[in-house]
């Protein structure tokens, strides 16, 4: 799809609507806690009124009135609910290609929601005003599963985005947000950074059409250090997504000094390669300071560059870089041919060249969700 | 002039003895005041306030060694000031700070300058202050959660601790007196002084990670609650071994005391130790033996953040 001035014109204006939609909302949201509240689907009884929660990998033993890691999981009584079904902390309508997908509907606009909490506290986040705080500090709306929908058809998204913050602490609303979006012919797009448990995920992927995962880096000990979590479950939560025939990208935040080496960018493409075969888009993005790691500069541009040829050494089809508006490696290029079949400037399509998921030029199949 | 504490040379050099880690006088002990009454429980749960009031006394007179209550408390506060009183309300009316122990403190400083309108009694939530038995006021001896002063916008950063404070702790107070409670916990080992912090802070389910090293640490290093906390007032007059920080009351006992100290890494050091002589009676094992040994009290101590002491010769432990 070539962004014409009608479209431009259009997304522009959804995105300012979009801008609006939760203080349009939240007048008569924000004193009624019991209408967020669900309980968990994933969690153990314990003895003393205790709770293991069993959604991430963390599995919190939660007291009577406390809280998980997340902030966003309570224990009533010796009973787990979520506290966020249906509270929507911020609504934005964005393209596909923010989240990013590449090669899922690009150039379409997504309807993209997410509450407050979050199951790892990153140093980096950019997001951290909703993912670090619990879900009453934050102004809220109540956007239920159908109306939710709804609103997506009505501003023209044919996807949900659960992003932003962390969709596996939102679970529940995951789960039923989707299923009344497919009875409303919208399809669910989660960005995650993957830190679920085995069970929940699977289950996930029988709802959700596509899953964009974080993979903060390729090492353990950062994953303890800045990530405050594990990376293992967060592969093998990939190479489940794989087995599963779920549609799904990588994004890899370049961070200089912390997951920038040449060994690791290796070792992730050559695991990539191995676990989940050459069409899995991988995305070197570019890192601005923010939240905890502000004292580290953004990612120089030949950095990503670098991690890139990595990965194109190894093979792989589709490696992008991002957060760097006008690169040429915003762009997909057909693996066989290697011209450019759909041409990116930030965020916006230019021009999709893609016809039935083939690459115009040479026929070759090119891997992806091409037609909404 | 006013000679109230720390406002001449000798209540400078007074104040530098009874918080000697922070004048850097390594050879100095932290005192660790424990008052105990075994009459201070009428039946289960039920305090003497008459007698609370006199081991609160004796407690803050043997502390800074004054002859009466009221010169004691004004070695705390100034006139003028607003005092916070952090309690912990975490466990209902079970195990959290007893009201009883927060009227004692009340009436003590309203007599030492504190009006009433300047007394801000406070923790996380409007909740859980009420299920402890406070009543949620804005008018004289305020009474308010966090969820109703809220938070401040920007983050306030030590360490590992990244968090936004309380508006109560930053912007309402210029002195806060913590009144933790004496008790176990499932996750970090202990919960007393320094825990009881976490309070402050919009964010402490992502800080129990790891046995709360060095969070519980860190979050006590944020400027506004180490500059603001002046006495620790901890409330073992019913205390818990085991399964905190929820109310267990198959596992609690009545110690029937108070421990008051300045310095909190001293205070948590002791009351760590009381909770393992009580396991230990008990024939249970260690908090060690457990894997939640609270190893942030010693990383309380360590040369990064110098909060006190957890050296027990260092420790001057008086029992009054």
């Amino acid at each position: 799809m070539t962004l014409d001035r009608r479209n431009f014109c259009k997304a522009a204006a959804l995105s300012a609507c979009a801008g609006g939609l939760v203080p349009l909302l939240a007048a008569s949201a924000q004193e009624d806690d019991a209408r967020f509240t669900v309980e968990a689907k994933f969690y153990e009884k314990l003895p003393y009124k205790k709770t293991k929660c069993k959604l991430c990998p963390r599995e919190c033993v939660v007291d009577d009135r406390e809280r998980g890691y997340c902030g966003a999981r309570e224990n009533r009584g010796g009973t787990y609910y979520t506290l966020v079904h249906s509270r929507i902390a911020t609504a934005h309508i964005d393209p596909i290609e923010k989240k990013p997908f590449f090669h899922y509907y690009p150039g379409s606009m997504a309807f993209s929601v997410a509450t407050a909490g979050c199951n790892v506290n990153c140093k980096m986040c950019q997001n951290w005003e909703i993912s670090q705080v619990r879900p009453e500090q934050v102004r809220a709306s109540y956007l239920p599963p159908k109306q939710l929908a709804e609103m997506a058809r009505q501003y023209g998204c044919p996807s949900i985005a659960y992003t932003y913050s962390e969709p596996v602490i939102f679970y529940e609303y995951v789960v039923d947000a989707a299923d009344a979006g497919h009875a409303a012919g919208i399809k669910s797009a989660v960005v995650t950074g993957g830190y679920i448990q085995q069970e929940p995920l699977q289950k996930l992927c029988r709802h959700v059409d596509a899953i964009k995962v974080d993979l903060k880096a390729f090492s353990e000990k950062y994953y303890r250090e800045i990530v405050n979590g594990q990376m293992k479950p967060v592969l093998d939560a990939l190479v489940a997504m794989r087995k599963q025939g779920m549609w799904s990208e990588i994004v890899y935040l370049v961070i200089p000094t912390l997951n920038d080496s040449d060994q690791e960018f290796q070792a992730l493409a050559r695991w990539v390669k191995a676990e989940l075969g050459l069409d899995v888009p991988l995305h070197f993005s570019r890192f601005h300071p923010d939240y905890l790691l502000k004292n580290l500069p953004p990612t120089p541009i030949n950095t990503l560059e670098r991690a890139k040829a990595i990965a194109d050494s190894e093979g792989l089809h589709y490696v992008y870089i991002g957060n760097v508006p006008g690169h040429p490696a915003e762009n997909t290029y057909c693996p066989k041919c290697r011209r450019a079949i759909v041409e990116r400037v930030g965020l916006t399509v230019t021009n999709n060249r893609i016809r039935k998921g083939k690459c115009p030029d040479c026929q070759q199949e090119i891997a992806g969700v091409w037609s909404a | 002039m006013d000679h109230q504490a720390g406002t001449s040379r000798r209540s400078l050099l007074k104040a530098c003895l009874v918080a000697p880690w922070q004048a850097g006088a390594l050879e100095a002990k932290s005192k660790v005041v424990i008052a105990r009454d075994p009459l201070l429980q009428t039946s289960a749960n039920s305090l003497d306030s008459a007698r609370l009031l006199r081991t609160l006394d004796r407690a803050l007179q043997s502390f800074y060694a004054c002859d009466s209550p009221i010169e004691a408390w004004k070695r705390v506060v100034r006139p003028g000031e607003v005092v916070g009183l952090k309690v912990n309300c975490l466990s209902g009316r079970g195990n959290s700070t007893r009201v009883q122990l927060v009227e004692a403190v009340c009436e003590r400083l309203q007599q030492a300058g504190i009006p009433q309108n300047n007394i801000v009694i406070w923790d996380r939530l409007n909740r859980d202050l009420e299920s402890a038995g406070f009543r949620i006021s804005s008018r004289g001896i305020r009474c308010l959660g966090n969820d109703t002063s809220g938070y401040e916008n920007e983050l306030s950063i030590y360490g590992n601790a990244g968090s936004l404070l309380s508006k109560t702790v930053t912007r309402v107070c210029d002195a806060v007196i913590n009144l933790p409670v004496l008790k176990d916990h499932g996750i970090v080992g202990v919960t007393m002084a320094l825990k009881n912090m976490f309070g402050a802070i919009h964010n402490p389910n992502k800080y129990h990670v790891n046995v709360g090293d060095p969070y519980v640490a860190d979050v006590n290093m944020l400027p506004a609650i180490r500059e603001k906390v002046r006495l620790h007032i901890c409330d073992a007059t019913t205390a818990q071994y085991e399964g905190g920080p929820s109310y267990m009351p198959q596992w609690t006992w009545p110690y029937n005391g108070l421990i008051v100290a300045s310095d909190p890494v001293a205070l948590d050091y002791t009351g760590w130790q009381i909770i393992e002589h009580k396991r230990s009676e008990k024939g249970m094992k260690t908090l060690k033996d457990l894997k939640r040994e609270p190893v942030y009290i010693a990383t309380a101590a360590d040369p990064e953040h110098r909060l006190g002491t957890n050296d027990p010769r260092r420790i001057e432990r008086v029992e009054v």
